[in-house]
């Protein structure tokens, strides 16, 4: 397991460096979007008209912060759980996205995409939304506002703290650890 | 007849969800340490040590623990003898709950169901609060609060099983739930089980399963033991902290058993992720 520090937008040399149980400290611009705004930005790819931000090696972060306190960019942002985006990620993927950041597990068709398209699927401490927050320093929603916390937020970070989970060569970091750590009866 | 001041009981209700939104209680943060200590991973450990760390900020600088704030959940033990002058006790819980979540700058969470409309604007800032009441001898008010986030709701499940299923069947049937689980509801967790009853008396007996201090022991030895075997086969699963693999899936399982019908066995699982924010009040 290796350490990496990278900055957005990702290219596939940045990618397939990458492997899973890897920690990477992302910096640079990511953009926010839950279940509401993936259905939304979708739909805008499959009628072919353009998007409110540049997909090509971008980064999602499935998040719904809470309300920022006077002064602050944002609240408590923490991941929220990603297998409500499976049906949505691969065509980000397919479009020039470069990785995802969410909590739990994916199915095989995000791991396939992973793969297709030197996608990356980084996970994030879920719960540690006042840590992660932190590792915000500007925020402004650029899309959706009327979805309130599921919103397009375009960030930037500092050295947000990632694990590579699923990484462009289909392995998995839930069942390489799960394997390892398994007590059979 | 005692009375209580409805303004007062708003006031107890906000202070208590703006403290728990940011101030991890002290058991929950002593298990979190505990089971960093005894991790065999270490990527678990670094997984724990971030969460440890995250309740320091939170603590410190009164930001929210987590972006989800939960759904408002009360456990509520009325005295006979104590009324609520000025108004419904009901919509004083719900008056404390929209004020707390809103002054805390905790988020709604709160929607329609079908259309997900958010209901901040027309019921209130992440109303209603969830109240379970029970009427009991006295003129004291027992207040039992926690913030209950989505992930771990997602993946609780409930079960009416045949008699003859027994403590095996229950003890595969909460290894089941947690293994499909895995990362998803942010382990480590604590595990909620409600036995017996009827379908939905489970249901809420493993719900209120999880107000228990981490650091108690069932009063009743048979379902100590029970508690004590499930949560070793929890944690030989290796799930471990966020599902990265590791030794420390669960922190405790915690046992309601009530008596039920002679045709039934119900089982209810109720999961509750590591930042398990619940506390207590007595007016």
């Amino acid at each position: 397991m290796a350490n990496y520090t990278l900055t957005t937008p990702l290219t596939s040399e940045d990618t397939k460096q990458l492997k899973a149980g890897d920690t990477v400290l992302l910096n640079g611009t990511i953009f926010t979007a839950r279940d509401a705004a993936h259905k939304k930005l979708v739909a805008l790819i499959e009628a072919g008209e353009e998007l409110p931000f540049d997909l090509e090696g971008s980064i999602i972060y499935f998040v719904g912060p809470t309300p920022p306190k006077p002064g602050d960019p944002i609240g408590s942002a923490g991941p929220t759980t990603s297998y409500r985006m499976d049906t949505f990620s691969p065509t980000m993927l397919k479009n020039g996205s470069k990785g995802m950041i969410g909590k739990g597990k994916r199915d095989q068709g995000v791991k396939d995409a992973c793969v297709a398209y030197d996608g990356i699927y980084f996970g994030a401490t879920g719960g540690a939304g006042a840590l992660l927050g932190k590792k915000i320093t500007s925020a402004e929603v650029i899309a959706y506002p009327e979805l309130g916390p599921e919103a397009v937020r375009k960030i930037t970070v500092k050295d947000f703290p990632v694990t590579v989970i699923n990484d462009t060569y289909g392995n998995d970091l839930y069942q390489m650890g799960r394997e390892q750590y398994e007590v059979k009866n | 007849m005692r009375e209580i001041e409805f303004e007062v009981v708003v006031k107890a209700i906000r202070d208590m969800i703006m403290h728990c939104g940011t101030d991890l209680p002290q058991d929950t943060y002593d298990a979190l340490a505990q089971a960093m200590e005894e991790e065999k991973s270490p990527v678990s450990k670094e997984v724990i040590r971030q969460i440890l760390e995250n309740a320091n900020i939170a603590k410190d600088e009164k930001r929210p623990l987590c972006q989800d704030t939960g759904l408002a959940v009360f456990f509520v033990k009325v005295g006979d003898e104590v009324r609520i002058k000025g108004g419904l006790l009901r919509d004083a819980i719900n008056k404390g709950t929209e004020e707390g979540y809103r002054e805390g700058y905790l988020r709604a969470s709160t929607c329609e169901p079908f259309s997900r409309a958010n209901l901040k604007d027309s019921v209130g800032y992440n109303l209603p609060a969830i109240i379970h009441f029970d009427i009991v001898a006295g003129d004291k008010i027992d207040i039992e609060y926690a913030a209950k986030g989505g992930g771990s709701e997602n993946v609780s499940r409930a079960r009416v099983f045949p008699p003859a299923a027994g403590k095996d069947g229950i003890v595969a049937y909460v290894k089941e739930v947690i293994s499909d689980a895995g990362g998803n509801p942010c382990p480590p967790i604590t595990v909620g089980v409600g036995i017996g009853g009827t379908f939905e008396k489970a249901c809420i007996s493993s719900k209120h399963a999880l107000f228990r201090d981490l650091e108690t022991t069932n009063p009743d030895p048979e379902m100590a033991e029970l508690e004590a075997r499930m949560l070793t086969e929890i944690n030989n699963l290796g799930i471990g902290a966020m599902g990265m693999g590791g030794t420390k899936t669960a922190l405790a399982v915690h046992i309601e058993s009530n008596p039920c019908h002679i045709a039934s066995l119900p089982v209810s699982v109720n999961v509750q992720c590591h930042s398990s924010r619940h506390t207590h009040i007595t007016l």
